[in-house]
């Protein structure tokens, strides 16, 4: 019977380990079409130009072209696109961080009547597609005098977006009510809880939502296409696309440079809050 | 009754940055769409009003209707295939092994990549030329298409590229796969039930909130599709990936057709709360909400 057993065990762990293999076997497969892209933006970004389209490929430049990233930032004003993102994306952060903390206040740590019924509104307005909205938007822009400037992409951001509103609150709920109460006795006015006692316990809550409206932000693509009509206002998500139209199918090398670029502050910023990023991701799609 | 009085003057005080920005950012745009998709208008003259005209001319349109019938294919391609492949890598990478953290950040990596550079990095692959992965079909004997510029392969090529960023569901999928209580496997183990069945019917029903969740938001988005094929295709060849979007994109900001552009918005709008309610009825019975 012992003996039974023990040869079952054995056979149950070859099993265990064949099974264990395999998934790692997929995984490295995966890992490697998911990774490759990235590897390969590098290396061409570094080729220089005729090895670019030689055959056989190679992954490692014969010459690593550093003089590439120098071109690529003068073919077109680079640092001018990437002041003009950088104002938009952290006006956006203060912005949205501003206001989501008071409107998420107002749905989460004051009672009123009707409150949640319009906290319901404010998640249906997620379903509200950018496209639907975006010519009279032009419009609206156009009559305050936005149009040609950076103020449609960032002005905004201080009404509150449904999205980081619902994050917030989410958050504030956790936060027990005793410790708000106990202030209200003690004569703290609201604005008073919400700043001394509220958002000193929210940091991981505030990190996550400054970090996605950043990259939100450093990565939108339509709302600059549409509002910024100057090329002195472009960012570098449009400049890029215009460098790309004016020099595509030729100098691979400064685009992929170019690109590269525009996708490391992303990829720095995620190693430095993993984290938090992980955390944030999880949350949007488990309370929704 | 006054602390009630005060306490509503107070929540609206404090909710009112949303107040202001919902009114004067989407509500007033969406009157103003439905306003305009009655009117013909160029934004230099006022509207003029015309009824339903830009809807009966709409579905003339064969440019509109090709527009739906490319965005519908997009959709069907691309939802089921980013479904599969991130649950795929998620039950994968929920299993006991080594490395999770780092398989986890190189799956996740690339959903970080601006849709821009994305867009630029596979055009460049998939140059049919010199791209990379005709050179690595060619490999294994396999004559590579003119990806981009086939009206065959243009919509699978914009999907696989969608598909590289599928990153961010697997991290979802993977946090809800998570909560998944051990003890029913156990339970499931001990009835002798293997690793398929275990699947079919303890984890897929478990995590249905999350896919119904994905789902939605999934299908949302294919219907707007934009920023990689403008950048990819350009709405080429033959049309084949002008999109919805595009087309109102075009009607609005190139031909300055805003009437004919809100009737589209409005249209969109009415498409996607339809499908979604469609989609919520079809699965309602089939997603389980445990009791929280």
């Amino acid at each position: 019977m012992q003996k039974n057993d023990s040869v079952k065990s054995a056979s149950q762990k070859k099993q265990k380990a064949v099974s264990s293999a395999a998934i790692h076997l997929m995984l490295i497969a995966g890992a490697i079409a998911f990774l490759f892209p990235l590897v390969w933006m590098l290396s061409t970004a570094l080729k220089p130009l005729p090895e670019t389209t030689k055959i056989p490929p190679t992954l490692i430049p014969s010459k690593f072209m550093w003089s590439n990233y120098k071109e690529a930032t003068t073919a077109i004003p680079f640092w001018k696109y990437a002041k003009n993102t950088l104002i938009v994306c952290s006006l956006t952060v203060i912005g949205t961080l501003i206001s989501s903390t008071l409107v998420a206040y107002g749905f989460s740590k004051i009672q009123w009547k009707g409150r949640d019924v319009i906290f319901y509104c404010v998640l249906a307005t997620m379903m509200i597609p950018f496209p639907v909205i975006m010519a009279p938007l032009f419009v609206v822009f156009g009559k305050l005098g936005w149009i040609g400037t950076l103020k449609p992409l960032w002005i905004p951001s201080f009404t509150a977006a449904a999205f980081n509103i619902f994050l917030m609150r989410q958050f504030f709920r956790t936060i027990p009510n005793e410790l708000t109460e106990a202030a209200k006795i003690d004569g703290c006015s609201e604005l008073g809880i919400l700043l001394r006692v509220v958002l000193p316990l929210s940091k991981p809550v505030l990190l996550v939502v400054a970090l996605f409206q950043f990259i939100a932000s450093w990565n939108d693509f339509l709302g600059p296409l549409v509002y910024l009509t100057r090329e002195e206002t472009y960012t570098l998500a449009l400049g890029l696309q215009f460098f790309q139209s004016q020099h595509g199918g030729t100098h691979w090398n400064y685009l992929m440079a170019a690109s590269s670029l525009i996708v490391l502050p992303i990829i720095i910023i995620y190693f430095f809050a993993q984290k938090a990023f992980i955390e944030g991701i999880s949350l949007t799609g488990l309370k929704g | 009754m006054k602390k009630n009085t005060e306490n509503m003057f107070k929540g609206l005080i404090f909710i009112s940055p949303w107040i202001i920005g919902f009114a004067l950012f989407q509500l007033y745009p969406i009157y103003k769409s439905i306003y305009y998709s009655f009117c013909q208008y160029d934004v230099l003259n006022p509207p003029i009003f015309i009824g339903l005209k830009n809807y009966s001319n709409l579905f003339q349109d064969e440019i509109f209707l090709k527009s739906i019938v490319s965005t519908g294919i997009y959709t069907i391609m691309a939802i089921p295939l980013s479904m599969i492949v991130s649950l795929f890598f998620a039950i994968l990478l929920n299993q006991k092994i080594f490395g999770r953290g780092i398989f986890r950040t190189i799956y996740f990596l690339p959903s970080l990549v601006p849709m821009v550079a994305l867009a630029i990095l596979w055009k460049w692959m998939f140059n049919g030329e010199h791209g990379i992965l005709n050179y690595i079909l060619g490999l294994f004997g396999i004559p590579g298409p003119n990806w981009l510029g086939s009206t065959m392969w243009a919509t699978p090529s914009i999907v696989l590229t969608g598909l590289w960023g599928v990153g961010g569901s697997i991290v979802i999928y993977l946090a809800a796969l998570q909560d998944v209580p051990r003890s029913l496997y156990e339970a499931a183990e001990i009835d002798g039930a293997g690793w398929f069945s275990k699947t079919r019917h303890i984890t897929i029903p478990m995590i249905s909130p999350v896919i119904y969740f994905n789902l939605i938001l999934g299908i949302i988005g294919c219907l707007q599709v934009f920023a990689v094929p403008y950048i990819m295709t350009a709405g080429g060849p033959a049309r084949s990936t002008y999109y919805y979007t595009m087309y109102l994109f075009d009607n609005a900001f190139s031909f300055l057709k805003m009437g004919y552009a809100g009737a589209m918005a409005v249209l969109l709008f009415i498409i996607i709360l339809a499908i979604t309610f469609i989609v919520t009825k079809m699965t309602t019975s089939r997603v389980y909400y445990a009791e929280k």
